[in-house]
């Protein structure tokens, strides 16, 4: 019999791994965090402090990949969801967003939340070849492949929004006098400049009073009133739901009937408009790309019948009126149609490939005709939006789905 | 001229906030010679106490009631518990004790209630009051009920017996326990009328400002400056110094060109400091005399 | 038996705020010890927590700056977070915009935040307690409001913030760019603690205290207590806006809501943990604040805030006086258990 020798071993082994290797190359590619039977997926939301009501998001998140690891997962993997808390502080999320990276290995980040929350971490995750996907934020500067390769965004941007609502008072009340109500901080900074942007040179004329808020501010009155004092005739209101409604509510009680234009981020119809008083927020406009769960005509939709029978089964302490709520899912949905597509070769490098590939692909809470469509020159998912009005009781949509592009 | 009426009208509404915030955070200044920073987190608590019974069904006025009640209790309850163990520490460390009071209510109350703004209801209805749009009827009854409650504070610690002894204990502790006077349970009473001021405020601000675990942050730094402006050991001094601020915080927002939009709240707080440069204790408070 | 040794020394101090231990050779021991560990981590552990441990350090530095202010002059301040904002901001804007080699921006950042702290100082002289608190509050509270002002845009970059570049090590230097950053971070700890601690001692410091404990006999002993108090003022913005620099570095970005009131909130309970009038106690303040809310986070995501307020209602009743007074009272007791009776 020959000696088994250690050079007899060593001389086998290179033999005998690339036997095994071989056909496995060809079948499995792993990135980090990735194995036969997990795949581990990072996060940050704020779960704390000012902006906690988006930590809801997360919890979504979180719960949906219970309900798909329930089903199996995805190609036999189940999601491994870690979900840290970045009390929307910039420097906590580098913090956090290392420790997910490099603590925990996890392959990809799924909509970390927040505009500077997003900007802080961008540089290190593309730096690092980290995926940054579907980032919870309208921000335009996603949409960036070609110095930010690694990060892709999801919503409308909140630019192109802009540019939706400036076509729209241009066409419907072209000598208008427009007050516009914006967060002093980059989202409402990019509202702003989309709008802007949109008027043109007619920015100059028609923009009267520009008016921000900061978020410790208890109410908005005084920027209502300014605007109707200055003679506007036209408000956009780009307030998150606590001060959207604020100025709804404002605006009724001192008897201003402006053209009042709200942005998606403040629609909502449980978080914003029945506090502000239903009856006020009639004949206000605003745009839309996912369903409102409060709005009855979809009660018998099947995407919104599937979410609503998730949010009992998995998140039943989640208030079924929050938008939160909706996007939630709709991100991981779209991660899985990355997953999916990916097939057994999930390095960092093919997710971002087939997130870059989406073609005509929807998710169930979608507005009907609203697609998601990347390529590699294109990195936002989704475009485009449909306007809708209110008419005392729910949002009733109207017009074609407009497509807003705008690259940051 | 119109405008200007306007503003300033819409800056006593929102100071009204302000100036019964700053009513009980110098009820508490007087009784312990602490500023509490969970204050305002013991009001918020307290109206969702009162929102949760009104779910439950309650009229409003029994909700007001049971709301103000358990917080009296409850404000004496956390200074028994909480910071009676600590009332020899460091000044300090007993302020990192209100920070830490601060968290344990926020996240307490953004976990039994969530973060969604939620509606509660005002006893005034929001009718304009007087047929002019720019005051409504609840902002007239949160100007009126602050009053009364500075009227009764007042009476109170000028007129009784008990009011005496507290502000006795609070100026001078070893003098009052010389006379009998039971200086830990006057702490403890000064803490529970504290919190029943701060959630009367509570529920006369959440109409305005909708009501949610964060409604009050904001509200509060306001107060405190207000309270400061006005002279920490005044409490009508307080009340209008939460009046002024709301009002120049308004006035600079709209009428300073350029710069007075983004910094408004800078601007108020500048102006603040240069009063306090000008009058160091406030501009009605007793400026303090010490005996070296 | 006819006493404890000479050398042995158990005293309070001076003052009752300064810190002290048992024999100065167990205390120098100490002191090599922990020196020796914090050379040897960056080496033994993963780059993230290399990470971690060059951010306790910036916030300990940034605590220091709080603590000469408060705990040694008795000045109430609730505005560190904008010198620290200032701090990061000169350094961001000086790398990027005028691309100054980082470790430059440090001493510009220090010196930035001397003038403006001192020229604070003057105003303040008038104000005591509460009355400061607020008037340093209007100052943590307007700092966000005025990065974000749009006619300084193109150089804060607004509300978007400034990005950083890592910097590297020196060409040659064996180490990655956290470990560089931890040593970097690590010697300009070394350095300040060192001044901070020479300043305490020395005459200017027993002044400083002097002002604290008792102003008006500070006043008649010909101590020129407008000149200590502003010159404390300048001397602790200083501290923290060098704090502020290297933490901008660190994170490698710079954003208006970054540097809010609730920092400053932040920096106080660090001081109040690790112990006011100590300065070693403010680095274990700067371990509370970083780790703490992750410790809470990882209890309950939900309720992190009341379980972090928790935690520090526990330190505070179990540590009054901060760690730094807990330490005392524990070598106090060991050593009165030594002495014979």
């Amino acid at each position: 019999m020959k000696k088994i020798t250690r050079r007899s071993i060593l001389t086998a082994a290179p033999a005998a791994i690339t036997f095994i290797a071989l056909p496995a190359r060809a079948e499995k590619q792993y990135g980090p965090g990735v194995t036969d039977t997990e795949i581990k997926i990072g996060n940050t939301v704020p779960y704390s402090g000012p902006a906690s009501s988006y930590g809801t998001i997360g919890k979504a998140e979180a719960a949906y990949f219970r309900m798909l690891n329930d089903q199996g997962g995805v190609n036999g993997r189940k999601i491994n969801f870690i979900s840290y808390d970045d009390a929307y502080s910039p420097p906590k999320t580098v913090e956090q967003v290392r420790k997910l990276v490099e603590e925990d290995g996890v392959l990809l980040m799924l909509a970390p939340l927040g505009t500077p929350t997003n900007s802080a971490i961008q540089r290190y995750l593309n730096q690092k070849k980290v995926p940054q996907l579907f980032v919870a934020t309208g921000a335009t500067k996603w949409n960036d492949p070609k110095h930010f390769p690694w990060t892709m965004g999801w919503q409308p941007n909140y630019q192109s929004e802009g540019h939706v609502y400036a076509a729209y008072i241009i066409e419907h009340q072209p000598s208008g006098k427009i007050g516009v109500l914006y967060q002093n901080d980059d989202f409402g900074k990019d509202y702003l400049r989309g709008l802007r942007d949109g008027l043109g040179e007619k920015a100059k004329s028609m923009l009267v009073v520009e008016a921000p808020y900061e978020t410790t501010d208890p109410t908005v009155d005084s920027q209502i009133i300014s605007m109707k004092s200055a003679g506007a005739d036209v408000f956009v209101n780009t307030g998150i739901p606590k001060f959207a409604a604020q100025a709804i509510r404002k605006t009724a009680e001192i008897d201003w009937k402006p053209l009042h234009i709200l942005s998606s981020v403040g629609n909502s119809v449980g978080a914003a408009l029945k506090p502000a008083g239903l009856e006020n927020a009639k004949d206000i406009v605003s745009d839309f790309y996912i369903k409102d769960p409060t709005d009855p005509q979809w009660k018998n939709d099947p995407g919104y019948q599937q979410w609503a029978a998730f949010m009992d089964k998995y998140y039943p302490e989640g208030d079924k009126t929050d938008a939160g709520n909706v996007v939630g899912p709709s991100f991981c949905q779209t991660l899985v149609q990355v997953l999916k597509q990916c097939g057994d070769n999930l390095t960092r490098e093919n997710i971002m490939k087939e997130a870059a590939n989406l073609h005509d692909f929807t998710v169930p809470m979608l507005l009907p005709g609203i697609k998601i469509n990347t390529s590699p020159t294109d990195f936002a998912p989704i475009k485009q939006i449909q306007m809708a009005r209110f008419d005392g009781e729910r949002w009733k949509l109207f017009g074609p789905v407009l497509s807003g592009e705008i690259s940051g | 001229m119109e405008l200007l009426l306007q503003q300033v009208l819409a800056g006593l509404a929102t100071g009204a906030i302000y100036a019964s915030m700053a009513l009980a955070v110098v009820m508490i200044y007087q009784a312990i010679d602490h500023l509490n920073f969970a204050q305002g987190e013991m009001a918020m608590f307290s109206t969702f106490l009162a929102w949760q019974m009104l779910q439950w069904g309650w009229p409003y006025w029994a909700a007001f009631v049971g709301a103000v009640a358990l917080s009296f209790v409850g404000g004496i309850a956390i200074e028994r518990v909480l910071f009676k163990p600590i009332q020899n520490a460091p000044i300090l460390s007993q302020l990192a004790a209100f920070i830490a009071l601060y968290g344990i209510l926020n996240s307490s109350a953004g976990w039994i209630w969530d973060f969604n703004i939620k509606t509660f209801p005002t006893p005034f209805g929001s009718a304009p009051l007087f047929g002019e749009r720019l005051i409504g009827t609840h902002q007239a009854g949160m100007i009126g009920v602050t009053l009364l409650m500075l009227g009764l504070l007042y009476l109170f610690f000028r007129g009784s017996r008990l009011g005496l002894a507290m502000r006795a204990a609070a100026t001078n502790p070893e003098s009052a326990r010389l006379v009998g006077i039971r200086v830990g349970w006057m702490i403890a009473l000064g803490w529970g009328m504290s919190a029943a001021v701060g959630a009367v405020a509570g529920m006369l601000i959440a109409p305005v400002v909708f009501l949610e675990p964060n409604m009050m942050l904001g509200v509060l730094l306001y107060g405190f400056a207000g309270a400061v402006l006005g002279g920490l050991s005044s409490p009508g001094g307080a009340v209008a110094g939460g009046f002024a601020v709301g009002v120049i915080e308004n006035l600079a927002g709209t009428f300073i060109p350029y710069v007075g939009r983004e910094l408004k709240l800078t601007i108020a707080l500048v102006l603040i400091v240069a009063v306090l440069m000008v009058k160091p204790s406030g501009v009605f408070g007793r400026t303090v005399v010490s005996r070296v | 038996m006819t006493g404890p040794p000479r050398d042995t020394v158990a005293f309070a101090g001076a003052s009752p705020r300064t810190l002290v231990i048992a024999k100065p050779s167990t205390r120098h021991l100490l002191i090599a010890a922990m020196l020796v560990m914090a050379l040897v981590i960056p080496f033994v552990l993963k780059s993230f927590f290399v990470f971690q441990l060059t951010l306790v350090m910036v916030y300990g530095l940034a605590i220091l700056g709080l603590n000469l202010l408060t705990g040694f002059n008795g000045q109430f301040s609730l505005g560190h977070s904008a010198f620290y904002g200032i701090g990061a901001y000169t350094a961001a804007i000086l790398m990027e915009q005028l691309d100054l080699a980082y470790y430059w921006t440090l001493p510009c950042a220090g010196a930035v935040c001397f003038l403006v702290g001192f020229l604070f100082g003057l105003p303040a002289l008038r104000l005591q307690g509460l009355y400061l608190a607020l008037a340093t509050f209007a100052l943590a509270t307007a700092m966000p409001q005025i990065l974000k002002f749009q006619p300084l845009e193109p150089l804060t970059g607004g509300v978007q913030g400034i990005v950083i570049m890592k910097p590297d090590p020196p060409p040659g230097v064996p180490l990655n760019a956290d470990q560089w950053l931890y040593f970097f971070t690590l010697a300009v700890l070394l350095v300040m603690f060192a001044g901070a601690t020479s300043l305490v001692k020395s005459r200017t410091g027993r002044a400083i205290m002097a002002i604290r404990d008792h102003p008006i006999a500070a006043a008649t002993m010909g101590i020129n207590t407008a000149l200590y108090k502003t010159l404390t003022f300048g001397v602790s913005a200083l501290y923290t806006g060098v704090a502020g620099a290297l933490g901008a570095i660190a994170i490698q970005f710079v954003a208006p809501d970054s540097f809010t009131f609730l920092l400053s909130v932040s920096l106080l309970v660090g001081l109040v943990v690790g112990g006011v009038g100590s300065i070693p106690g403010s680095l274990f303040g700067g371990v509370f604040v970083l780790f703490v809310p992750n410790i809470a986070e990882r209890v309950s995501t939900g309720l992190a805030g009341a379980i972090y307020g928790v935690i520090l209602l526990l330190v505070i009743y179990v540590m009054p006086s901060g760690a730094a007074g807990f330490v005392r009272f524990a070598a106090a007791r060991l050593e009165a258990k030594g002495k014979p009776r």
